[in-house]
Parts: structure tokens; C-alpha cells; sequence
């Protein structure tokens, strides 16, 4: 496989054309545990954008994420990452989120190697496969657009302080 | 020099394109030789962000630090003199190629640092300094600055900023779906309160070429300043300065095969004289007590601190090759390259933004491919070793005009093959295969 397929595997392709969470949704009633965060990001050296909303749901179990939504344009890298992002996140608790976050971001400085723990890459599901982007290093910024209205987007529910 | 001897027949004038042996051109710069993406060979079209040295350049500021190295226009001693030779030299050749007076010609960090430099003489002179000569620079509250819709932001930016230092008012020219600018009614426009009109020469997005001898005539019958961004004009055309008549111009020497961190300001000589200084510091005074200081006179009142000797020494000798290969030549064989790109709008799926013939417009061209984002349409390229430019291109409101975030964009240069551009339409037209679009 050339390094262009092993950055644009099926899967990456898949999510691109047909995108999870694509499309706000309005979060839960803040009544019953509910509350949301939404974050614009902007990548400046394409223009590509996305708008996140997250609504996190707090009950007697602890704080998780009850549901991601967002829409925005840009490349197939981007758009794909956002979808599998949000396939992962969407019911984990916030530590799970966290260590989430922090293996895609280590698989993203991997520079095409990859990840040597296994189990961590298994955790990241359909996001093992942007191993590929990591050898691009204009890219990576792309797989991580997402990742990063996320991250904001829970800052900005509150969610992170409580 | 002794490179272009193999340029050209000895005595030879060249007239058209054909006189000038491009291949040979070609293979004075080195990088083009190397490979990238596992072997492949390097297809360049990106030179509109940055052109490669010849080397003719590259061992000009080898030269410089090997054997004259020393501080400009201070020192009495032999490398002194020698280094204010070739820097003076240099600012010669440069103000040659364009039409200019050595003396009208400000060394920059580049055209970026050369608009700014105005937009701040502009400033410094609304704000009191510069006493009466530069009370014509002064602005107040409701005078107008003029731009186009089509302007690098580095052309767009100062002014903004200058507008909300000193309440001026930004106004713009549009531009039409081919991406030209819309000077049907300029009077539309430039009003009796413009007080600066500032254009590019010709578009980084679109390759076309602004109607200059407009703005310039609706500019004067208002008694407003001209700015001409010429960074995609200097290295592609022949550009006389005083014929055009704008009063002030800007180019970097990298994108016209010089080094990076050197560019020039021009300006009219009596604009210069009257403008007061922007940076201030060593090596542009006459006379500095602890109370007051005067200053030198142009070009040297814009040019504080330690000069980038070296850089502008390349830039000469970079401006001084152009000018031995001719500009008549250099547009011609890349009037030749664009007639070549601009055929990338037959391949299904891809729509170029702006002028779709080669008329008037430079080989510059900005497409959008149809199902594939601009981002993944240049890594299937650089997969197969061609280098494109992507992105809004610094043009973030031309690309709002054409309602897209985002193009992809193929530049040429002296050294580009009409090769290298069937091979890039040939890649493209494969693009939309590997993502799977279909029509």
C-alpha cells in the first residue's frame, strides 16, 4: 500500500462521503442533567471549519457524553475525522474522552509509525486508521480539527469544572 | 556574468521566446534536479508563493560572504567600501528591470514589510511628523482609502489597520465572475475624498492583469496616492514603474528567483523626500542630540538597523539575469505555460476560477475540483511529485466572492515545462477516480 492509500484507507474515505454527527442537534433539557457547549474552529491555512456541540448529560452514574453534532466543510481527512470522533466519544465518560484525546493526539506525532500499545490503539476504533495522516505533517492539523472543537466545546459546557 | 553566455547566442537580442534556450534555463537551478515522494521527479507550480534560485544567485550571496562581507555605507576600510559597492550595485539592477531610480528604491524585508512601511509614513504623518512636506500624507476622519475585492492581505490588511488608526474609510473595486476588476465606473468608487488607491498588478489567485492605466488616470483626476502591489508582475512582465506612473510599488525579490527576506519599496522621489520615517533607529539620521534628530534623506531614511547586504545582492543579480533573458522573452514563453494550464477547465469535474482564456492574465491559475476538497486534490498530486499551492492563497475575500473556502492553485516560472504541465493535467484528471466521485 503507498503511503497515499495507508493516509486515504476505505474507512477514512467512508466516513468523508457519509459523516456521523453531521448536522447540530439541540442538546438535552438542562433539567434533567443536561447541558451543552458549542465551539467554532477555524483551520487558518485552509479555511476549512467546523461548529461542535456537545451535550453532556450528569446523573447519579457520573458525567458523560450524551451526544456530539456538528457541521462545517473541509477535506476528507477532517470531515472524516470528525464523523469517527464522533462515533467514539458519544456515551463515554469525560476520563474516557480524556484518554481518547491523548491517544489521537500521540498517534498523530507518531509520523507514520504508529502506536506500540496495542490496547490503546484498539480503544481508538476507526481512528487507527489515520495512522497515514501522521506521515503528512501538513495534515495532521486536519485529523485534529475536530478533536480540538471537542475539547472547547466541553470547556465551554462546564462540564470540564464540575 | 558569465551563466547567460550559455542563455543565448553571444550578441543575440532575444524578441520573442524562442531566441532564449529554456532548457538551459532550466538547468541553472539546482533544486529542480532533486526527486520527492520516493523517487519521483520534482514537478514545481507553485511559484507564485516562491520561485527557486538560479545559480547565479546562490553564489552571488556565497560570493558576498566569502570575499566582502563588512557593514554597509559606515566603515573606511577596503570590505566596507567593497560591501556598499555591491549593495548600492545591486539596487541598480533592481531599479533597472522596473523603470526606477536607484535613489527611488527602499530595501524591505520584503513587499509585505514595503506596504506597511507606506501605510505607516501615512500614519506617522496624520499623526503630526514629518512637519510640512508631509502635510499631503496627513488623513483625517471620512477620507476614503480604495483596494479591490482581489487583493493579497497583504495589500488589504495595512490598509484596514490604517483606516482604523486615523478614521479613514475602506472602499473596494469588485471584481466580475471571471475574477476581473470592475473599473466600468471607477468614479463609483474613487471619490474626491480617496486618498490612496491600492491595487495588485496582478492577481496570486487568478493570474489576471489589473487595468493599471484606470486606476492610475481615476487617481490622479482625485489627487489620490497609488499603491501597486507588483509581486506577481516583476517576476513575469515587463514592468516600467515611471511608464505605469503609480507612485508607490512593492515586490519581494523571492518570487522573482532572488533570496528570501529582501524586498523593495518603490516610490516617487518626491513622495520619498516629503514621507517621514517609520522604523527608526541607526544608520538613517543626519544629526541625533539627546533632544531632537534629523533625519537622512531617502532611500536611506527607510532603512534602519543592519541591512540584509547579502539578500539584496542576490536580488541585483537575480533582477540583473532577468534582465539579460529579457522580459519580452520571459513573457512570451510563459504566456506560452498558461495557454497550457488554463486547459485544465476541459478535464471533467474541474472549474478554474478566473479568466478561463489565456487573455490578459499571467500563468497563474486557482481551480476547484467538483466532490474533492482542495486539500485532497494537492496530496493526490504531491503523491505523484507535482507541488500545487492550496488554501485561500492569502485571498481570503476573493474566495468568499467565488463562495469557496478553498482552491488549489498551479504557478509557473522561466523554468517551468510544457511537460510538467501535461503531466499535471494529467494527474488531476485522476483525481476524482481515487476519491471515487463520479459525474
Amino acid at each position: 500500500m503507498s503511503a497515499l492509500e495507508q493516509m486515504y484507507q476505505q474507512v477514512i474515505l467512508d466516513h468523508a462521503k457519509h459523516p456521523h454527527g453531521r448536522g447540530l442537534v439541540e442538546a438535552g433539557d438542562p433539567a434533567t442533567g443536561h447541558r451543552s457547549g458549542e465551539s467554532h474552529q477555524v483551520n487558518p491555512t485552509c479555511g476549512d471549519e467546523i461548529t461542535l456541540r456537545v451535550d453532556v448529560r450528569t446523573d447519579a452514574e457520573g458525567t458523560t457524553v450524551a451526544g456530539v453534532s456538528w457541521e462545517g466543510q473541509g477535506c476528507s481527512i477532517s470531515q472524516a475525522s470528525a464523523s469517527v470522533m464522533t462515533e467514539l466519544v458519544t456515551g463515554q465518560d469525560l476520563a474516557g474522552i480524556a484518554r481518547l484525546d491523548a491517544v489521537f493526539h500521540d498517534l498523530m506525532a507518531s509520523r507514520g509509525k504508529g502506536l506500540d500499545d496495542d490496547e490503546a490503539l484498539d480503544a481508538l476504533g476507526d481512528a487507527s486508521a489515520f495512522t497515514g495522516v501522521s506521515q503528512y505533517p501538513a495534515r495532521i492539523k486536519c485529523a485534529l480539527l475536530g478533536w480540538a472543537a471537542l475539547k472547547d466545546s466541553l470547556a465551554r459546557s462546564g462540564a470540564l469544572a464540575s | 556574468m558569465t551563466t547567460t553566455e550559455t542563455v543565448r547566442p553571444a550578441g543575440a537580442v532575444p524578441i520573442d521566446a524562442t531566441v532564449v534556450d529554456w532548457d538551459a534555463v532550466r538547468a541553472d537551478f539546482p533544486l529542480l534536479g532533486r526527486t520527492v515522494r520516493g523517487g519521483r521527479p520534482l514537478v514545481y507550480l507553485d511559484s507564485a508563493a516562491t520561485s527557486q534560485k538560479p545559480n547565479v544567485v546562490l553564489e552571488a550571496e556565497v560570493d558576498f560572504y566569502e570575499q566582502r562581507n563588512a557593514a554597509v555605507h559606515r566603515g573606511a576600510h577596503q570590505l566596507a567600501e567593497e560591501a556598499t559597492e555591491a549593495f548600492e550595485e545591486a539596487r541598480e539592477s533592481v531599479a533597472a528591470l522596473v523603470g526606477a531610480d536607484a535613489g527611488e528604491l527602499v530595501w524591505t524585508p520584503g513587499a509585505t514589510a514595503a506596504i506597511n512601511l507606506v501605510a505607516y509614513a501615512l500614519s506617522n504623518a496624520t499623526a503630526g511628523r514629518g512637519g510640512a512636506a508631509a502635510e499631503r500624507f496627513r488623513l483625517a476622519p471620512g477620507d476614503e482609502i480604495v483596494v479591490t475585492e482581489a487583493e493579497h492581505h497583504a495589500n488589504l490588511v495595512p490598509w484596514q489597520e490604517l483606516c482604523a488608526r486615523t478614521g479613514a474609510v475602506l472602499r473596494w473595486f469588485g471584481v466580475d465572475d471571471e475574477g476581473r476588476i470592475d473599473v466600468s465606473d471607477p468614479a463609483s468608487v474613487i471619490t474626491d475624498r480617496t486618498r490612496v488607491v491600492a491595487f495588485g498588478h496582478v492577481s496570486n489567485v487568478t493570474g489576471a492583469v489589473a487595468p493599471v492605466a484606470e486606476f492610475v488616470a481615476a487617481a490622479r483626476r482625485v489627487g489620490a496616492l497609488t499603491v501597486l502591489d507588483a509581486c506577481q508582475s516583476v517576476p513575469h512582465l515587463p514592468v516600467d514603474l515611471h511608464a505605469l506612473g503609480v507612485d508607490f510599488a512593492a515586490f519581494s525579490a523571492h518570487k522573482m528567483l532572488g533570496p528570501t527576506g529582501v524586498g523593495v519599496l518603490y516610490g516617487r522621489r518626491e513622495l520619498l523626500e516629503a514621507m517621514p520615517p517609520v522604523t527608526t533607529g541607526g544608520s538613517m539620521v543626519e544629526v541625533v542630540t539627546m533632544d531632537s534628530t534629523t533625519y537622512a534623506p531617502p532611500p536611506q531614511r527607510f532603512e534602519a538597523g543592519t541591512q540584509m547586504v547579502a539578500q539584496a545582492v542576490g536580488m541585483g543579480v537575480a533582477a540583473r539575469w532577468l534582465a539579460e533573458l529579457g522580459m519580452d522573452a520571459v513573457a512570451a514563453h510563459e504566456r506560452a505555460l498558461a495557454a497550457e494550464l488554463v486547459k485544465i477547465a476541459e478535464i471533467p469535474g474541474v472549474r478554474v476560477i478566473g479568466p478561463a482564456d489565456a487573455r490578459d492574465r499571467l500563468a497563474v491559475v486557482s481551480f476547484v475540483v467538483d466532490g474533492v476538497h482542495a486539500h485532497d486534490v494537492s496530496q493526490v498530486l504531491d503523491d505523484q511529485g507535482i507541488a500545487v499551492r492550496v488554501g485561500h492563497h492569502c485571498a481570503q475575500p476573493l474566495h468568499r466572492r467565488f463562495g469557496v473556502a478553498a482552491t488549489a492553485r498551479a504557478s509557473a516560472s522561466v523554468y517551468t515545462t510544457v511537460e510538467e504541465i501535461a503531466a499535471f493535467r494529467e494527474a488531476l484528471a485522476g483525481v476524482r477516480a481515487f476519491f471515487g466521485v463520479e459525474d
